[in-house]
């Protein structure tokens, strides 16, 4: 999925800056599962922001609204009635998805996003998620010992490890694993050295975001009335 | 041990003929003076064969390894141009090496690249389009087929005649796969290869046995890595923050007996002691110093490790 977390809370407050009424529209999608944008941090947030304003003796209106997902137009759709209570902020607590696809359906009003965009990634342990895909579009992960070195190598080295790995770690931190000392030890240990010694080819990253921005068109999902 | 010659390189040379090798390290600038390359370049010549020019090094920007291997040129010395993975995709990587050739150039060091994470802008957004052992291929095939990696053709006498190096590091982890790494850059086409700072002379011994085992000392040529150590605080500092070197305790022992005014001499003579090694080790070509910050001692250590006189090829 993808992983996000709540921008700090002074940027969010710079955001309404002198505003009176704002909404704060929560996913039900990824955001939800690594606790970052749901319904439950939308009230969190509504309220962090109407203590402040309180605090400060400001007026303050907070509304609160969680969309199924806000990376579909149908459920963007479903602000439609909010937008017409005039807003003078949306704060979208998706990924970037959401509040561009918000933008783009009410183009009047100001949008913002609540949230950084982290990565694609799982969870370790609760609460704690990390980088695994970096959606190359040409997933090569069987011939690593099903582990991404494009992702999770500091350098997606294809040959790796590098000079720089150590006990098991990245040379840019004690907190990073080295993927590669993984993939090498597994290598080692099902006794494969023979096939993995030749040199993995040269990548080609035509499909990944080096391509250009990417698209995926499936004709037999199109709705012709949906196409403009 | 002879081999066929594919390159102008002088190192090439000296290597092929069998003698023992000697390479040596310059680090450019960090800022737009010629004159600096050249009063480096004072210390090394004569004394090595061949002398790496650094590219960018641990991510601080400095002058262009290209640009500084050319002023070490004019300056007498050869230059072994190093190239990182991490600040230039293939097009900018192809173009470099063929202006290298063209500027006279003979040898290249594939690296990597240390992470910007350690430089002077670690803001900066790093490429890896392609890793240090598909380089030594992209460049092998522009030598030996004619082509560039898109397939282009190379006129014969526009084709990089290039001796091309990479780097190996024996004691970096896992212990057991470092030389399976080793022989993946034998096998995409390197033709000599240079050492991280040694000091774990066991694990060296281990590392090179295996080498030789595996036939990849005759497909490439192993220099060893020589760093003397300046005193016990560097000892200690790259036995505990540099990633990818071990310093056993008996050098740190060792440093500790004699008084500070005495470590670099003590530090130096460790390592004549084992540069003696070196020479007789099975699998060892040569030895690359680098004597980083440090360039005015190396006419003095090169004389100490009876490594003079230098070969004239």
């Amino acid at each position: 999925m993808i992983i996000a977390e709540r921008k700090p809370i002074d940027e969010i407050k710079g955001f309404i800056e002198g505003k009176k009424k704002v909404l704060l529209v929560g996913c039900r999608g990824c955001v939800t599962v690594c606790n970052a944008g749901g319904t439950k941090e939308v009230g969190i947030l509504a309220s962090l922001l109407r203590l402040d304003a309180q605090k400060d003796g400001r007026e303050l209106t907070v509304d609160e609204f969680t969309l199924e997902r806000q990376c579909d137009p149908e459920y963007i759709e479903e602000l439609l009635e909010h937008v017409e209570k005039k807003y003078e902020a949306i704060l979208s607590m998706a990924c970037s998805v959401g509040p561009q696809f918000i933008s783009r359906r009410y183009p009047r009003e100001k949008v913002y996003p609540s949230l950084n965009t982290c990565f694609i990634g799982g969870a370790l342990a609760h609460g704690i998620w990390a980088e695994h895909c970096q959606a190359c579009g040409n997933c090569v992960i069987h011939n690593f010992g099903g582990m991404c070195p494009i992702s999770r190598c500091s350098k997606s080295l294809l040959n790796g490890p590098c000079g720089g790995s150590a006990g098991g770690v990245c040379e840019i931190s004690k907190e990073v694993e080295c993927i590669w000392h993984l993939i090498a030890s597994k290598v080692m240990e099902e006794k494969r050295l023979d096939d993995f010694t030749p040199v993995q080819p040269i990548k080609d990253w035509t499909s990944s975001r080096d391509g250009g921005p990417r698209k995926i068109v499936r004709e037999e999902l199109v709705k012709e009335e949906m196409v403009k | 041990m002879t081999r066929e010659i594919k390159t102008n390189s002088r190192l090439e040379k000296v290597l092929a003929s069998g003698a023992f090798g000697v390479t040596g390290e310059l680090g450019p600038p960090r800022h737009a003076a010629a004159h600096e390359v050249a009063e480096k370049a004072k210390h090394l010549l004569g004394n090595v064969d061949s002398v790496n020019i650094t590219d960018n090094q641990t991510a601080v920007v400095r002058m262009s390894s290209l640009a500084a291997g050319i002023l070490a040129q004019k300056e007498g010395l050869e230059a072994n141009m190093q190239m990182v993975c991490r600040d230039r995709n293939r097009i900018a990587m192809q173009s470099d090496l063929m202006g290298a050739y063209a500027l006279g150039i003979n040898n290249i060091l594939c690296l990597s690249g240390d992470h910007q994470k350690f430089g002077d802008h670690p803001q900066s957004k790093n490429v890896f389009d392609i890793d240090s052992i598909n380089l030594i291929q992209a460049i092998k095939m522009m030598r030996d087929e004619g082509r560039l990696l898109s397939g282009q053709e190379l006129p014969p006498e526009g084709r990089p005649k290039l001796f091309i190096g990479a780097a190996y590091n024996p004691f970096a982890d896992p212990e057991d796969y470092r030389v399976h790494r080793v022989a993946k850059k034998v096998a995409a086409g390197v033709d000599f290869l240079q050492s991280q700072c040694i000091y774990d002379m066991d694990r060296f011994r281990r590392f090179m046995a295996q080498a030789v085992d595996m036939g990849l000392t005759e497909k490439a040529y192993f220099l060893a890595g020589v760093t003397p150590l300046k005193n016990l605080g560097m000892a200690r500092y790259m036995k505990n923050n540099v990633p990818g070197i071990t310093v056993p305790d008996s050098y740190i022992e060792r440093l500790k007996g004699v008084p500070k005014d005495k470590q670099a001499e003590e530090g130096m003579k460790m390592a004549c002691e084992q540069i003696e090694e070196f020479k007789e080790m099975k699998g060892v070509a040569g030895v690359h110093l680098m004597l980083i910050e440090w360039e005015h001692m190396v006419p003095q250590f090169v004389k100490d490790a009876k490594l003079l006189p230098r070969p004239k090829v």
